[in-house]
């Protein structure tokens, strides 16, 4: 029965103990503590946020490196792509020209080879001629040299008149 | 209503237990009343030069109970204690002597009155005999050896916690340290487990007296386990300690009780008139009965945890009494058992330190719930449901 019995005295000093300890600790203890792991916990939250937000920039900045890159590499490839096709056309037009110019070239040759081929053949005739004029004169001197070969030749081309 | 049917039975299952643990309470304690009879006629035997017999009963009595002064070592007369100031008021005023000037009981006090140490209470003497009705107005504020247990714990608490506290304040938005690094799981223990979902989003509110009753049972729970001053006081295993506790527990529940709290108990919604005549008096009965409930768990949890270390020791002097071989064999054993009795009171220590925090949490969470979040309401009564198991522990 003694042990089911509260004691008065200690009834009192408890809540009067206990109230000293709950105010003091409430206002020095745990207001301060709950503070600071609330605060703490705050900042750990906001940490982990902020670095999922870096996370998120960085993938997103990556992402647009790789746009710009894609963007850099396909304009590369255009200008590459231009670049040979410029050559192919300067490369295409130089044949092209040159191909003219050779052409009229090897025609002004050809125009040029005629022109000196028909000197030389009118040259040549007249020198034939020439020579034939002169190897005839000489013929004639050499067949006229003498009387009776004037007359056998005279009265062979009398025959011949006759003859016909 | 499910939910309150199966409240209500879980109700009722307390108060049967709560009345079988007084039964039992009583049967012992009248059990116990042959047993003093028997002390005093071995005391007077005792007194005649014969050999005074070992009573176990008679010391764990002694140590689970308060005393005027803080006994050490020895026996009787011989034995050595810190003597504490005894603190008495009557008509006649007020008197503050220190508990030595008793001399174990030996020696009357003469102050405003004369008092008398007798069977570890202080009787008022007229005329060389007690005088029952003035002990009976005696008001005794004494620093008891629980008082001066509580006071050391109260130091200790306030040492612990303030220094916690610098140490917060020194460490901002650092990972914990030292003392602090032992405590804060504690602290988040109590707000996250007990305290959040309890309560609910009201919780911080709570927060202090939850953390203070918390630690306060815990130190003092583990303070009971230290066999030696400034330990050994069976403080958590105090009625009154225990009922101041259970009391600001019920002051809280009051001073935040809203007008749903007090609608389901007076007039449960839904449910009819006749019903209500059954139902308001259980519910105002568990109004009060559920702060009692907390004081008689935390009380004979810790109380039965001395009293079972105790008498595994008394089981060795018992059997020392019958011979020496048979004291040495029980010894073995006995210290086997009590300390593994020690590491359960550890766990008791804890465990009944959250148990009061989380009933007192549950039912301020009880007394704050609003009524028009029906979902809410079936919450919380699942939140319930296990206190009701845990009333078990």
């Amino acid at each position: 029965m003694e042990l089911i019995k509260p004691a008065l005295g200690l009834v009192f000093w408890m809540i009067v103990t206990f109230a000293i300890i709950f105010l003091i600790l409430k206002k020095y203890a745990w207001k301060p503590i709950l503070g600071m792991i609330k605060e703490r916990e705050e900042g750990i939250e906001k940490a982990l946020q902020s670095a999922e937000q870096a996370r998120q920039d960085m993938h997103l900045l990556k992402s647009s490196n790789e746009k710009i890159l894609a963007e850099a590499r396909a304009e590369k490839d255009a200008m590459l792509k231009e670049a040979r096709e410029t050559k192919d056309a300067i490369i295409a037009e130089a044949h092209a020209k040159t191909k003219i110019d050779t052409d009229r070239m090897l025609a002004q040759a050809r125009e040029a080879i005629q022109t000196e081929k028909l000197a030389a053949i009118t040259e040549l005739k007249a020198q034939v001629a020439t020579l034939s004029i002169d190897i005839a004169e000489k013929i004639l001197k050499e067949q006229l040299s003498s009387e009776e070969k004037q007359k056998t030749l005279t009265g062979n081309l009398v025959k011949e008149v006759t003859l016909n | 209503m499910p939910n309150t049917v199966r409240f209500l039975t879980n109700k009722t299952r307390t108060v049967a237990l709560f009345i079988a643990f007084f039964s039992l309470l009583f049967s012992k304690s009248f059990a116990y009343d042959p047993g003093e009879d028997t002390l005093k006629k071995k005391t007077e035997v005792a007194a005649n030069g014969e050999k005074k017999g070992f009573d176990a009963g008679k010391l764990i009595t002694e140590h689970i109970s308060d005393s005027y002064g803080w006994h050490l070592w020895g026996e009787g007369h011989t034995s050595v204690s810190i003597p504490l100031p005894v603190i008495l008021y009557s008509e006649k005023g007020l008197d503050v002597f220190m508990s030595s000037a008793f001399h174990h009981g030996t020696e009357d006090v003469v102050a405003k009155n004369t008092y008398r140490l007798e069977e570890n209470h202080i009787k008022v003497i007229e005329n060389g005999v007690v005088n029952e009705e003035a002990t009976a107005k005696l008001t005794d504020l004494s620093i008891t050896k629980n008082v001066m247990s509580l006071l050391v714990s109260a130091f200790l608490l306030l040492w612990i916690f303030l220094s916690v506290a610098k140490t917060y304040k020194n460490r901002v938005g650092m990972a914990p340290k030292g003392l602090q690094s032992f405590i804060e799981p504690l602290i988040m223990f109590v707000r996250d487990d007990v305290a959040k979902t309890s309560i609910g989003p009201k919780y911080e509110k709570f927060m202090p007296y939850l953390l203070t009753v918390f630690f306060f049972i815990f130190i003092n729970n583990l303070m009971g386990l230290i066999p030696v001053f400034p330990g050994g006081a069976n403080l958590t295993g105090n009625i009154a300690v225990c009922a101041v506790l259970a009391c600001f527990t019920l002051i809280i529940i009051f001073a935040n009780s809203n007008a749903h709290y007090w609608r389901h108990i007076f007039a449960m919604p839904g449910v009819p008139a006749w019903v209500l005549i059954i139902l308001t008096p259980i519910e105002l009965l568990g109004v009060i009965l559920r702060p009692f409930v907390l004081m008689i768990r935390l009380f004979a949890n810790i109380t039965a945890g001395h009293i079972i270390a105790l008498a595994f020791f008394s089981l060795i002097f018992i059997f020392g009494e019958m011979s020496a071989g048979a004291g040495l064999g029980v010894s073995v054993l006995s210290v086997a058992f009590t300390v593994f009795m020690g590491f359960l009171e550890l766990l008791v220590a804890f465990l009944q330190a959250y148990v009061f925090t989380l009933l007192s949490a549950m039912y301020f969470g009880a007394a704050i719930e609003e009524g028009h979040h029906e979902h809410e309401e079936h919450h919380a009564h699942d939140h319930v449901q296990p206190a009701s198991q845990i009333d078990m522990v």
